[in-house]
């Protein structure tokens, strides 16, 4: 069964993944605790083809990322005016083969794509991370402490996400002006609201729980019930909506390089790329179709890892996302 | 009823309290950059004594709060300055672009909705069919694709290939239907997916299977007892992919120049149009937190047995 993303049902898939929390493999001495989650996590997306090919196009493009310069068949960079604009498949005199195409400088599009991965997962990985922290300590706060200062809080995040998130990250690096470190620091703090609200909503939750009210009777602190108690239960829905969150910033950090506002050249982007395909839609349809197809299927995998480790982790969070 | 107009009141009080969060981001976003708007609104080659004329010039020399109050209170008397690009009041360009935006969002979550919900319906009657494994393989793609490269696609389709409708402009009427498909596939996909599982919800529900026990046809218990009750979480939803939408169109209006708020917004940043910038950004804000306020109020009334706090 397919489930998908920010929308799931609370379904059939609900009773499936309780039954994937429940410890089925039997205690073994033999193992070590981390060896059985290892084992848990095989087992378990093995058993889910969309999880599975989630990991795997997750896999690909990380790997992609890391050693895109040596396996990329030329220089992404690299100009070659007698081979420009040719079509998917060209091969030149010298026998280059160019098999997604060449832009409007000659340089190959295959190369560009596997060089724009780095960004993608680095734009993704690092802002996500950034906005998963402030999210996570601010709904922590905000649900725990509760009171006058939650509807504050609330209402700041309200005001916040009354201006949509792409025309947020567009002023303020219009403002400040972007590159791709910068870009990164602002997709990671304008993009935490999420994380805040849902993080609050399980801290409610968490926070009325029978170990929580244990845990105030042993005498512990209210700092140490937060941090040990109350944290570690919301954590999972952390991480489970930081994977979603990847897909989400992925997309922004395209939209953005394509209307100008991201990521500058030489640095390749996706974004930038098809900026540079809408230049030449009339002659040269390879320049846009391509990156667009990596960032489709780049976002797919990640969202299906996400619905997937979703299922896994958290079925508690679905549908809030 | 007198809980009905307290939730309006309280919901309305809320408003008030977004708005003011808003204007503070249009008036801090400006000053982000060390503090002083005139390191963004100043070209490079500006020396010191035409910065320093310019600041006098903007006030940007008052004391902060001072500029704050000047800011809201010209802004809630609908004056935001002169557009220094157009040489007009920016409230009256931002107001004329603000209705191409809605009408574009408008036409986007019509042909959302009328894909959605029936492909959403029988996706739920037909769980785990092949119809319900395409849909759902389509409602993935619709969300992992980027709008403006679906809307780009289109382009190459339609405009260039086949040329049977123009890639760019609201000269005609027809301008609107690339557009609005565009984002209509990013609706369409977000709403199939929830109106599915709200339906699934729904179905399982007792009184599904009284009017069923009943002998009650399948289209009556479908239309007036399902759908009915799985309308409330669709309206939830639909108001929250609002600022998806809101955000899609700031991105689809630049790939088709369709001329509404979000493309003005994208060149008044260029332009360093600090006028328009902020009279953009309130006003898209604003229309939002209004029409999710009406859908607030709306799931209220659709929803009789919501309990007001």
């Amino acid at each position: 069964m397919f489930s998908m993303s920010s929308l799931t049902p609370a379904s059939n898939s609900n009773r499936k993944s309780h039954r994937n929390k429940q410890p089925d493999i039997k205690p073994d001495a033999s193992l070590s605790p981390r060896r059985k989650l290892s084992i848990r996590i095989l087992s378990t997306l093995l058993k889910s083809p969309v999880g599975l090919i989630g990991a795997l196009i997750v896999f690909i493009v990380v790997i992609l990322a890391i050693v895109g310069p040596v396996i990329s068949p030329h220089d992404p960079l690299g100009r070659n005016l007698r081979a420009r604009f040719k079509p998917p498949g060209y091969t030149d005199s010298a026998g280059n083969t160019y098999a997604l195409g060449t832009d409007q400088l000659g340089r190959d599009i295959l190369s560009r794509i596997i060089a724009g991965t780095r960004v993608s997962v680095l734009v993704g990985v690092v802002s996500v991370f950034i906005a998963g922290t402030i999210g996570v300590i601010y709904g922590l706060l905000s649900g725990f402490i509760g009171g006058i200062l939650d509807s504050i809080l609330m209402r700041i995040v309200d005001g916040i996400n009354s201006i949509p998130f792409i025309l947020r990250v567009i002023a303020i690096s219009g403002v400040v002006g972007a590159g791709l470190t910068t870009l990164i620091i602002i997709l990671g703090v304008t993009g935490w609201t999420t994380c805040a609200r849902v993080i609050r909503g399980e801290v409610l939750k968490v926070r009325e729980m029978e170990y929580v009210t244990a845990a105030y009777a042993l005498g512990q602190s209210r700092l140490k019930v937060m941090f040990l108690h109350i944290l570690p239960n919301v954590f999972s829905s952390a991480i489970v909506l930081a994977a979603l969150q990847v897909g989400v910033t992925i997309l922004a950090e395209s939209s953005l390089s394509f209307l100008g506002q991201g990521v500058k050249p030489p640095t390749v982007t996706w974004g930038l790329m098809l900026a540079d395909g809408k230049t030449y839609i009339n002659s040269a349809w390879w320049m846009t179709t391509f990156p667009g197809i990596a960032i489709t299927i780049t976002v797919l995998g990640v969202v299906f890892l996400g619905d997937w480790l979703r299922d896994f982790l958290d079925p508690n969070v679905r549908g809030r996302a | 009823m007198p809980g009905f107009i307290n939730f309006i009141i309280s919901r309305a009080v809320q408003l008030v309290v977004t708005m003011f969060i808003v204007s503070l981001a249009a008036f801090f976003i400006i000053r982000l950059k060390g503090g002083d708007p005139i390191l963004v609104l100043a070209p490079d080659f500006f020396s010191e004594e035409q910065k320093a004329q310019m600041r006098e010039f903007w006030g940007f020399d008052r004391p902060l709060g001072e500029q704050y109050i000047t800011f809201i209170s010209k802004a809630v008397r609908g004056d935001f300055g002169i557009s220094f690009v157009a040489k007009r009041p920016a409230m009256e360009l931002v107001i004329e672009r603000l209705g191409n935006t809605w009408l574009l969002a408008a036409a986007s979550s019509a042909i959302g909705l009328t894909v959605a919900i029936p492909l959403g319906i029988l996706s739920a009657l037909k769980r785990n069919s092949l119809l319900d494994f395409i849909s759902t393989a389509l409602a993935s793609l619709g969300m992992a694709m980027p709008s403006f490269w679906l809307g780009l696609m289109l382009i190459i389709i339609f405009s260039v290939n086949l040329r049977i409708l123009p890639a760019f402009g609201a000269m005609e009427p027809k301008a609107i239907i690339m557009p609005a498909a565009t984002l209509g596939v990013g609706m369409a996909a977000r709403l199939s997916r929830m109106t599915r599982s709200a339906m699934l919800e729904v179905l399982n529900q007792d009184y599904v299977r009284t009017a069923r026990s009943k002998g009650l046809k399948q289209n009556t218990v479908v239309i007036r007892h399902t759908l009915r009750n799985a309308l409330i979480p669709i309206v939830t939803v639909f108001g929250l992919q609002l600022s998806w939408l809101l955000g899609g169109a700031i991105i689809v209006e630049s790939v088709f120049a369709w001329p509404g708020l979000g493309r003005q917004i994208i060149d008044s940043i260029n332009n360093r149009d600090n006028a328009i910038m902020q009279a953009g950004l309130v006003w898209m804000s604003l229309s939002f937190i209004l029409i999710s306020y009406a859908i607030d109020v709306l799931y209220v009334l659709l929803d009789p047995r919501i309990q007001f706090k």
